[in-house]
């Protein structure tokens, strides 16, 4: 019961795991850099949102 | 700058908070009931809808769907729209939404007692029920989108993200999870069989702790808490990471449910490794939480409302550590089939949920009624019988859970087991009535919460519009350079596709190659599909809920072994739809049952279980032996499996039932040899005949010869 005997039978799919590793990987470096490259000013205000309601 | 005056619907947060308040009374009642039953089996009256097996899911259902449910919708509805700078995209959708779930949940009780059931963990509504919630889903998601794309506000804030892909998520796993094929109006079976039917289902059960337990609430949090502490969340940054690894990663971790089954090793290593994962965005969510709080943590000593949020998020820290290591595969091969698991769901349940629902309802009442809590005191009295009561609750069961293992895995000197399974039952019935106790606290809490909200609501006056301004949203023209997550932030359309994208990949990689599986498990020869009788016998086994404290999957220890028989094989299941693999090992297996006691000693049991075994906890089931078996539904049965592929030869379906007959005499003659005097058609005797049918087909194995089950 290996894996690798499921996905022998598929052409071609050494490619998955290889892209699944590369979607994974840069999924988070680019979120990652987003985050520290974003404008502070702007992540503040965001931030402050819920808290800008006129009631309170 | 045109400014807009405009009112949030506060009516519709009042609708959905009242029926927070009182389900999650009624769910905490049935759970509390079902906690007694387990060391007093009496309390199930002997009558089919209260006993544990239908108690349970209805518990189970009415916490999830009901108390959780209607506070997420309390929540959403009433910060969505303050987010957004904008009143609900649609009253009338609102009330469709709001009246369409409560229908729901009634008709879910009424069903659920009746024993209508999928018998699939959390998912057990029947077909129609299941078509209802998505409908009502459905409107729930317009309406929100709806909200988003008229809002004033530019920016969406990552509440309202959490939210989406809540939805989404939802959406995704009710559906896949809920491919049945209806038999009857009220009965279906599984589209999918044996390990491919339980990782689909752990995928949905698994995320639906996710993604209807967490994620909202995790939203509710970003929320509630920067209001209640009156100063912005600790790192905003923090929880764009914590959004998306949080999403991303939880939609792998289904399979650490399964370790040590027969799904294919490959996929409970996945499930394992996303499971350590998990630990980083649910500490870095936590973290988060606690840290919004510095600076302010003398407000924490006045205010309930944060009370209870410390000690929500401090839950969710110490729930998110203990999963990932109980997904570890030696940890689980503890913990798995024990009461750990139940105190560990319990941390999530009322501590994290319970905690943060009772925060929002005290922060919400004062300021839709315009008044302030009626009694601080009375808050804080329930703070602390909540807390004490989750303590009350979780340690008893935590001993319990490894005294269960301990017993069943010790052997004697001699290489024999040492412990009974009962011996293992009835020494933790202490630890039973000590949780029970717990449980008792905690709803009494909730029962001051009651009060106290009672009273602040009749001190008020109830602000059904709330008057708001917000600026008109001005299109902005395209400024310059933009970063890919501004643009997804303010559509949220992309962040829903975004969303499903992510979610769907973990979900894709796991299913294909098991769906692959069906081709691949090796199968064995012998195994062969139910007979008409045995299938009817497996209904009532699914209707009576019997999954909710027996497995049937003995994994490959040499205790289980030893006390259960061959362990399971992935071959063996292909014709069970649903797999019937259970959770908990209340009672002992049952995957090797078959043939274990004569005919007669599962009659007396049923009848009386503490007859054939003193001592036991099991609840009685006197109305199989009274009730005639409904034969009617036998060809319909058949047709619906033979579409779902099991290999039942052209036109059984009308030989169907004089085969039933057979096979129900012939039982009804072994039972009259051991003078037991009972009519063949009654559902004993296709509870008898599934009983004794469950795992014998692999010893058949090495017979040559064709048995078919047809003969």
């Amino acid at each position: 019961m290996k894996f690798i005997h499921y996905l022998e039978q598929t052409a071609g799919v050494d490619i998955l795991g290889l892209a699944s590793l590369l979607i994974f990987f840069m999924f988070f470096v680019v979120m990652i850099v987003w985050v520290v490259r974003t404008d502070k000013k702007k992540i503040e205000e965001i931030s402050k949102i819920p808290l800008d309601n006129t009631e309170q | 700058m045109q400014v807009e005056k405009f009112y949030y619907d506060n009516k519709i947060v009042k609708a959905f908070g009242y029926a927070t308040v009182i389900f999650v009374v009624v769910g905490m009642l049935a759970g509390l009931w079902a906690a007694i039953q387990i060391y007093a089996p009496a309390a199930s009256l002997n009558l089919p809808p209260t006993t544990f097996g239908r108690i349970r899911p209805l518990h189970t259902n009415a916490i999830i769907f009901a108390f959780v449910g209607n506070c997420i919708f309390t929540g959403v509805y009433y910060s969505l729209q303050r987010l957004c700078k904008a009143r609900m995209y649609s009253d009338k959708l609102s009330w469709i939404h709001f009246w369409g779930w409560q229908l729901i949940i009634a008709a879910a009780a009424v069903s659920l007692l009746m024993g209508y059931t999928t018998g699939k963990e959390y998912a057990e509504l029947e077909w129609p029920i299941d078509i209802a919630i998505t409908l009502v889903w459905v409107v729930f998601g317009i309406n929100m989108f709806g909200t988003i794309l008229k809002r004033r506000e530019k920016h969406l804030y990552v509440a309202i993200w959490f939210y989406i892909a809540t939805w989404v998520t939802v959406a995704m796993l009710h559906i896949v999870n809920s491919f049945e094929i209806p038999v009857t109006f009220m009965k279906s079976y599984s589209w999918y069989a044996g390990v491919q039917d339980a990782l689909v289902q752990w995928w949905y059960g698994h995320n639906a702790v996710a993604f209807f337990l967490t994620t909202p609430i995790l939203g509710l949090m970003y929320y509630f808490l920067p209001k209640a502490a009156n100063r912005p969340v600790y790192s905003y940054r923090l929880s764009i990471i914590h959004f998306w690894s949080l999403i991303f990663i939880y939609i792998w971790a289904g399979p650490h449910h399964l370790l040590y089954t027969a799904l294919p090793d490959w996929a409970q290593s996945l499930g394992t490794v996303f499971s350590l994962m998990l630990i980083f965005p649910s500490w870095g969510g936590m973290l988060n939480g606690l840290f919004t709080l510095r600076g302010v943590w003398d407000k924490v000593r006045e205010d309930p409302v944060l009370k209870f949020m410390v000690v929500a998020i401090t839950c969710y820290g110490m729930a998110t550590l203990e999963g990932p290591l109980l997904s570890l595969k030696n940890v689980s091969a503890i913990a798995h089939y024990t009461d750990w698991i139940v105190a560990h769901v319990h941390i999530g349940g009322l501590g994290w949920n319970g905690f943060m629902a009772f925060a929002i309802m005290y922060y919400l009442v004062p300021r839709m009624w315009g008044t302030t809590l009626y009694s601080k005191k009375l808050a804080t009295n329930h703070f602390w019988m909540g807390t004490i009561g989750i303590i009350l609750y979780a340690v008893p069961l935590y001993w319990a859970g490894f005294t269960q293992s301990l017993m069943w895995k010790t052997f004697t000197p001699e290489g024999q087991l040492k412990f009974q399974f009962l011996e293992s039952v009835t020494n933790i019935i202490p630890m039973y009535i000590t949780r029970s106790v717990g449980g008792a606290l905690y709803l009494t809490g909730a029962l001051l919460m009651c009060y106290n909200l009672a009273k602040t609501i009749a001190s008020g006056r109830f602000i059904a519009n709330e008057e708001a301004e917000a600026a008109t949203r001005l299109h902005p023209a395209k400024q310059g350079r933009e970063y890919w997550h501004r643009w997804i932030e303010r559509r949220p359309v992309a962040l829903l596709v975004v969303s499903l994208i992510v979610v769907v990949i973990g979900g894709v990689v796991e299913m294909i190659p098991t769906f692959l599986v069906k081709s691949n498990v090796p199968t064995i020869s012998s195994v062969k599909p139910y007979t008409p009788l045995e299938l009817q016998g497996r209904d009532i086994y699914v209707r009576e809920g019997c999954y909710t404290c027996h497995s049937q999957m003995i994994r490959p220890f040499r205790d289980e072994v030893a006390r259960y028989g061959e362990y399971s094989k992935a071959g063996e299941f292909v014709y069970d739809h649903p797999f019937q693999w259970g959770s908990k090992r209340t009672g002992p297996d049952l995957a090797r049952v078959g043939g274990k006691y004569p005919d007669s000693w599962h009659y007396n049991h049923m009848d009386d279980p503490t007859s054939m075994s003193p001592g036991s906890i099991m609840p009685a089931y006197p109305w199989l032996l009274d009730h005639n078996l409904d034969t009617s539904t036998t060809p319909a049965k058949i047709r619906a499996m033979q579409k779902l592929g099991v290999p039942y030869p052209e036109g059984y379906d009308r030989l169907a039932n004089k085969e039933l007959t057979a096979q129900a005499e012939a039982i009804a003659g072994r039972l009259k040899k051991d003078k037991v005097e009972t009519p063949p058609h009654k559902e004993i005797i296709a509870l008898i005949a599934y009983l004794q049918r469950i795992g014998t087909d692999i010893r058949l194995e090495q017979q040559p010869g064709d048995r078919t089950v047809m003969q």
